[in-house]
């Protein structure tokens, strides 16, 4: 448990190539390629089931690829030193806030247990990163007394915690009224100019992927089929991507 | 359940590795020993006291009929300070505590907070399974200790009270003095102590293990109790055997 070397404050840059993965039968990525670069808001999008949460989980170190390679500054993400060396952070799109913890020990956990702070110190920052998404007193609750929107917004407070160089949102909206997204956005918008980190969001949200964005990569059946600005894709003539840009339930007539 | 042997056995050797971290878990460890002490004590009293009320039921009539009331004490505290206390406690304890960290560890496993855990480069050996580990290990000997006083205490008090045994308190214990020796308690908490490591690898194993929602979690402590009563059982031989030296 060594915690991060603090040598850097800026975003770290991010290659995939190749990356192959099966479940069983079932190929769910089929040779990604992408590029993310240091400091950049990227939005991979794709219709569910696409591969995005399975490609999120690869570029954390949770999921080890049977083919191609994920590397962070130009190092393997499997290298052991890597964790140690930059600072990462994934928010779930659970939350994943451990149940036994209050929200206020959640948020704080990645300082307390690398012992980067006096508890003192720690309980100042979460409180600062509570109020930050909008959760001002529920320092003391238990995650089981908090909304599915609340769970998440911790979460968002757990990895600013971190001070991330690197921070990955699995469908950080989903669950979420309008204004709680917002919320979200800004904060996402806010961490890129305050603390330079990069940003990889996994959305279907096409407000927060178009209002957030650099660049977008659309995933379909594990394979990219376009990567841009947001101005590109809206341009990019496939079909699929068409229609799930323009898609609007209308009630029959 | 034997194809898991080696990944228990990895997951033992990388608890051991971790033991250096062991007091930054402190408050963790102290935190499960009260919880195992909490949950276990009256339930280790109440099930030792009738252990050896049996024994010196089943063995006290026999004995006393060949002339041999001298040796109830010792039959008594010999079986329950070298057999029954260590493995009547760690199959209470694999089925009270080992469940219990099985269903723990393994519904974290399910909800993704282990993974939350290694996103934040906190290794859950060093968080979840090491405090384990160390609670059960230190509080399955202590509770064994409780087990082979209460037991001896129940044996007494049955062999004073059955008519056709009628061994008093005071020469029951007497003969116990005869033959049961600190070394025969010593060999009962050793092991108390490798059953103990036992249950919280395989509990912690079986919970970081589990696959799939809520049923994953069920047949992972099901999995845990059943291969945790298993393996104290085959130990049990294999450490009598080694001690009997």
């Amino acid at each position: 448990m060594t915690p991060p070397l603090d040598t850097t404050n800026s975003g770290v840059g991010l290659q995939v190539r190749g990356l192959r993965k099966s479940f069983g039968a079932q190929a769910v990525l089929q040779g990604v390629d992408l590029e993310v670069r240091p400091g950049e808001i990227f939005v991979i999008m794709g219709p569910s089931g696409s591969g995005k949460s399975v490609l999120l989980k690869h570029l954390i170190g949770l999921e080890s690829p049977d083919a191609g390679e994920i590397l962070i500054n130009g190092e393997p993400v499997h290298a052991a030193a890597l964790a140690a060396k930059y600072r990462m952070a994934l928010v779930f799109q659970s939350g994943a806030l451990l149940n036994s913890l209050t929200v206020g020990e959640n948020v704080g956990l990645y300082l307390t247990e690398h012992r980067l702070k006096s508890p003192e110190a720690i309980r100042q920052i979460v409180a600062e990163k509570l109020e930050a998404v909008g959760l001002a007193g529920a320092m003391d609750k238990m995650p089981g007394e908090l909304s599915g929107g609340m769970k998440k917004r911790a979460a968002l407070a757990r990895a600013l915690v971190i001070e991330p160089q690197l921070i990955l949102y699995d469908e950080p909206t989903s669950e979420l009224d309008p204004l709680s997204s917002i919320v979200i956005a800004e904060e996402i918008l806010e961490l890129k100019h305050r603390i330079r980190v990069t940003s990889l969001i996994v959305s279907h949200d096409r407000d927060l992927a178009f209002g957030v964005a650099d660049r977008i990569a659309f995933i379909h059946e594990g394979r990219i089929l376009i990567v841009g600005t947001p101005d590109e894709v809206k341009r990019f003539q496939h079909p699929l991507v068409q229609r799930f840009l323009h898609a609007d339930f209308r009630r029959a007539p | 359940m034997f194809q898991n042997i080696g990944e228990i056995a990895l997951l033992f050797w990388r608890t051991l590795c971790a033991l250096p971290f062991a007091w930054r878990q402190r408050q963790k460890v102290y935190d499960q020993f009260f919880e195992i002490g909490n949950a276990s004590l009256l339930m280790v009293c109440v099930l030792s006291f009738f252990i050896g009320a049996v024994i010196a039921l089943q063995t006290g009539p026999v004995l006393v009929e060949r002339s041999l009331s001298s040796a109830v004490g010792g039959i008594v505290g010999i079986s329950i300070a070298k057999e029954l206390a260590p493995v009547m406690m760690a199959i209470l304890i694999a089925g009270r505590i080992g469940s219990a960290m099985a269903a723990e560890i393994g519904s974290m496993r399910v909800y993704q907070e282990i993974d939350a855990l290694r996103t934040m480069n906190i290794d859950p050996i060093h968080y979840l399974v090491l405090p384990r580990m160390l609670a059960i290990a230190i509080a399955l000997p202590l509770l064994v200790v409780f087990a082979i006083l209460v037991g001896w205490f129940g044996g007494a008090v049955i062999a004073e009270a059955n008519s056709r045994i009628g061994v008093p308190f005071q020469a029951f214990f007497s003969g116990l003095r005869d033959i049961v020796e600190v070394k025969d308690v010593a060999n009962g908490l050793f092991k108390s102590f490798c059953f103990a490591l036992i249950i919280g690898s395989v509990s912690c194993h079986q919970g970081l293990a589990t696959l799939g929602g809520p049923r994953g979690i069920g047949r992972s402590v099901t999995k845990a109790v059943v291969n945790s009563i298993v393996l104290i059982v085959i130990f049990d031989y294999i450490l009598t055997r080694f001690l009997l030296k």
